[in-house]
């Protein structure tokens, strides 16, 4: 054997909501990192013990939350597949931690003793002892041990009582398993929590057996496999290559003369489990006092309360959106300002060129552009945190199930379907508290139809040139009601939506809401922080790559060709108008000296702005800067995109000059704005209000060939509505692409919503023009 | 036995016991595990503001279900 010292790994597994994350935070000392699962988006907790020593070092493996061994959802399924080793890049479990929820013993014990049957060596932590306590339960837990046949530790996770003595047995553990073994062990009998039915048993007790022959290295396991195998329908259709045909038509023989014999297979073990686990838990508690009403049942009263509930619920959401737009905004504007002053910094330190511009709008800009959304990422991952830690999520989805189902979805879709107005990266994000992958994938799939942000740029502009400003009763204004208008089109279309996709591709039996309202639990701050930063930092992460590759693909499409003629062309415009300013020099170089003293003297805040010569000058110059910066981007890739699209989106009443701004606006779509206002020449706009309103006044005047305007109502209207629908947006394609894990699913995603916004684009402007609109 | 009714007929603060679930076998398995088998004694806790779904206390936990669902839920009152 090599030197290496094989590193001892410790899983924690239990129900969702017992506290393993809690556990896990305080054995690891917030020390833990997160990533992924290869191939999947469930979360990977893992981390080092500490106090563990550094010569041995144990490695804890937080699984993710799960009700049994027989999986609802990839969490579930994840954490299955970790206990039966079938996962090559996680190690095989050295001992397993059952993390239990003593308020809540049976349905805990339930999947502990599904774990126990696997034979790991196990050590249940039972927690929330302080809960049991205060709901007048006690747990014997000498007689608990016993009857499970492994160490019981009682604990309360959240104030690290039993923390030591659960660490003290997780290291004798470690160090048993390095004691030289002269001989294979014979290992403890494994115990069987199942007193099956006589014909059930019959039948499990044949297929252990074929078990054990066709798959002999798995033979530990073969007992409690065989009869998950007998009793989950879903376990062979679903992995058909998983078992051998000898397995297979076994197990379908078994259940044809079970069911011919009227034994129900699918919930004979099921019931036997509960029927002792019922009497374990009866044997081990005593009730102190008469169970009433909870601290936690007195706040349900309130919090799900026909008309309080209700009304709090709105209240928190509209606190939470407001803190995610208002107090989001402040870091924004300074990461934005950052970036800003980085790209302009990478000027002085790069000479001028394809280089400089490739760092500075590509690279730091590309960067810049991700990096802007981490504020409201963190706090809308500080709200859900919060929200899930307390318990409160569950109330959230309990009290708006009713108005998701009608489209199809669970209560659960509806926050990431709130959060997509702030944004849909964090709204996408957040559809990762929903168990069931279809209505994930359909709340992922319509999450961008939703007006976020970004958009408000683009309809601002538009609706400032296009809409005449008229106003009834004061207050009602042609502008507001068109923004609302814009809004409640992205939600229909949302809901609209996911419903066609229930129908039609992501149908599937309507999973059953099974949704437990866990007691309200009062959250650790350092946890939720640290939940925030860890998930936030990953979306930067991984995300992060996929926007920076397309920031610099769209800048190379916006930059080149470029050409040494138009170049040329406009340095000459440049030095005649140095020429005519100073006509007292005459050298080339001379004016070239000239235009630089004079772009930097004017380029200062505090520059002079009366008329002046010089000052007309340093005007002229800016309007060949633009002029050619236009006439740049009209005849490069992205300019030619723009117009080769042209006949496209005529249409729709588009010109090719609209379309280089939605080829532009294709990686964000607030890139419209200043897309537009380099294409017509009127320099860079930010969404200040001046920059709009200029862009907007200079938008009115553009006319047709034959005189006519171009941005006319109808024009504008048919932009918005296409607005709404297209996915001009790199970073959600990004990270649909991430929490899918395939390019299917943001391809589809892009091709929907670009077909949905050219088909209600065209359909709203020809009718408009049937109406006789122009 | 005819004294059965559904789940959802219960009223708020009201106890029963299973009698039968009526659910259809293949999508009843995750029901079953979290413990709401015949013979299990449950209680209707409340109703959602709009009326669906319903929230039970079963085994010394709540759980909510729809209300869909709860109808195929037959109870004997205790
Ligand atoms: N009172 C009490 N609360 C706890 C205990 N352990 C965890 N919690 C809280 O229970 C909630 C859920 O815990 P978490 O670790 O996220 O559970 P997980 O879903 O199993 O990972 C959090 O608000 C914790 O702060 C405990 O022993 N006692
Ligand atoms: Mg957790």
């Amino acid at each position: 054997m090599s030197g290496t010292v094989k590193s001892f790994t410790a899983v924690l597994t239990g129900n969702p909501n017992c506290g393993k994350t809690t556990l896990f935070n305080a054995l690891t000392g917030l020390r833990g990192k997160v990533g992924n699962y290869a191939g999947v988006t469930v979360e990977r907790k893992e981390g080092a013990m500490l106090g563990a020593g550094p010569d041995h070092p144990i490695q804890l493996l937080d699984l993710p939350g799960t009700y049994s061994l027989s999986p609802q959802s990839l969490d579930e399924q994840i954490a299955r597949d970790v206990l039966f080793q079938k996962l090559v890049d996680v190690p095989v479990p050295d001992v397993v931690i059952l993390v239990v929820d003593a308020s809540n013993l049976q349905r805990n014990l339930y999947y502990a003793t599904q774990v126990i049957e696997l034979g790991h060596p196990a050590i249940l932590a039972l927690n929330m002892m302080d809960v049991a306590r205060t709901n007048g339960h006690e747990i014997d837990v000498e007689a608990l041990s016993k009857a499970l046949g492994i160490p019981v530790v009682p604990m309360v996770a959240s104030s690290g009582e039993g923390l030591e003595t659960l660490k003290r047995l997780i290291r004798d553990r470690a160090i048993q398993s390095r004691q030289p073994q002269l001989e294979e062990a014979p290992r403890p009998a494994i115990r069987s929590f199942l007193e099956l039915p006589e014909r059930f048993g019959a039948e499990a007790k044949g297929l252990i057996e074929r078990f054990e022959q066709t798959l002999p290295d798995r033979k530990r396991l073969a007992a409690a496999e065989a009869i998950l195998v007998l009793s989950d329908d879903k376990l062979l259709g679903a992995n058909l290559n998983q078992y051998p045909a000898s397995i297979r038509d076994a197990v379908t023989q078994a259940r044809a003369r079970l069911e011919s014999a009227g034994v129900d297979w699918r919930s004979a073990a099921i019931e036997a489990r509960y029927a002792r686990v019922f009497a374990i838990q009866q044997h081990v508690t005593t009730e102190t006092v008469t169970p009433g009403e909870t601290f936690s049942d007195r706040l349900d009263r309130v919090l799900t309360h026909k008309f309080w509930g209700l009304a709090l619920f709105v209240t928190i959401m509209a606190l939470m959106f407001q803190t995610i737009f208002t107090v989001a905004s402040i870091p924004m504007d300074a990461i934005e300002a950052g970036v800003e002053w980085l790209a302009s910094q990478v000027g002085n330190w790069i000479g001028p060129g394809d280089l400089q511009d490739l760092l500075a709008n590509g690279v730091i800009k590309g960067v810049g552009a991700v990096l802007v959304f981490l504020p409201q990422i963190c706090l809308l991952f500080l709200f859900i945190s919060l929200l899930e830690d307390t318990g409160y999520m569950a109330r959230a989805a309990f009290l708006m199930d009713r108005f998701m189902s009608k489209v199809g979805l669970h209560g659960k879709s509806f926050i990431p379907m709130l959060s997509s107005f702030a944004c849909a990266i964090p709204g996408i994000m957040a559809t990762r508290t929903i168990e069931t992958p279809k209505d994930r994938l359909v709340t992922i799939l319509v999450a961008p139809l939703i007006s976020c942000s970004a958009r408000l740029p683009v309809y601002t502009i538009l609706i400032a040139a296009c809409i005449p400003d008229r106003r009834w009763l004061g207050v009602l204004g042609l502008p507001g009601i068109t923004l609302l208008a814009m809004y409640l089109l992205g939600i229909v279309g949302a809901l609209g939506m996911a419903w066609v996709f229930k129908k039609t591709l992501l149908r599937g039996d309507a999973p059953l809401l099974i949704l437990e309202l866990p007691p309200y639990k009062r959250p650790m701050l350092r946890v939720v922080l640290r939940h925030m930063w860890d998930r936030s930092s990953l979306f930067v992460r991984r995300a992060g790559t996929v926007i920076l590759g397309i920031n610099i693909l769209l800048w190379f499409l916006a930059t080149y060709p470029r050409s040494s003629e138009r170049a040329d062309d406009y340095e000459r415009q440049r030095l005649q108008a140095a020429e005519s300013a100073f006509t007292h020099l005459n050298s080339p170089a001379e004016f070239a000296n000239q235009i630089s003293r004079i772009r930097a003297q004017f380029s200062k805040a505090d520059a002079p702005t009366n008329a002046s010569p010089e000052r007309a000058l340093f005007e002229k110059l800016l309007a060949l800067d633009l002029e050619e910066s236009g006439s740049q981007l009209r005849e490069s890739f992205a300019g030619r995109l723009g117009q080769w699209i042209e006949p496209s989106i005529r249409p729709l009443g588009f010109d090719w000059k609209i379309g280089i701004g939605i080829v532009a606006s294709f990686a964000a779509r607030e890139v419209f704005v200043s897309t537009m206002s380099v294409v017509y020449n009127i320099g860079s706009v930010d969404d200040s209000n001046d920059g709009a309103a200029s862009l907007a006044s200079v938008l009115q005047q553009e006319r047709r060939e034959d005189g006519s305007k171009v941005y006319t109502t109808l024009t504008g209207l048919t932009l918005m509505v296409f607005y709404v629908f297209a996915l001009q947006c790199v970073s959600t394609i990004a990270v649909t692409r991430r929490e899918t894990n395939s390019w299917k699913w943001p391809l589809l995603q892009w091709v929907y919503m670009t077909g949905l916004a050219w088909i209600l684009a065209f359909a709203f402007y020809q009718s408009g023009r049937l109406l006789g609109f122009s | 036995m005819n004294d059965s009714q559904t789940l959802a007929s219960l009223k708020p603060g009201t106890r029963g016991v299973v009698t039968e679930i009526r659910i259809p076998v293949e999508q009843r398995a995750r029901l079953l595990e979290m413990g709401l088998l015949v013979g299990t004694i449950i209680e209707l806790v409340r109703f959602a503001p709009m009326g669906d779904p319903v929230e039970i206390r079963v085994r010394g936990y709540n759980l909510s279900l729809r209300k869909h669902e709860a109808e195929l839920v037959m109870v004997r009152q205790s």
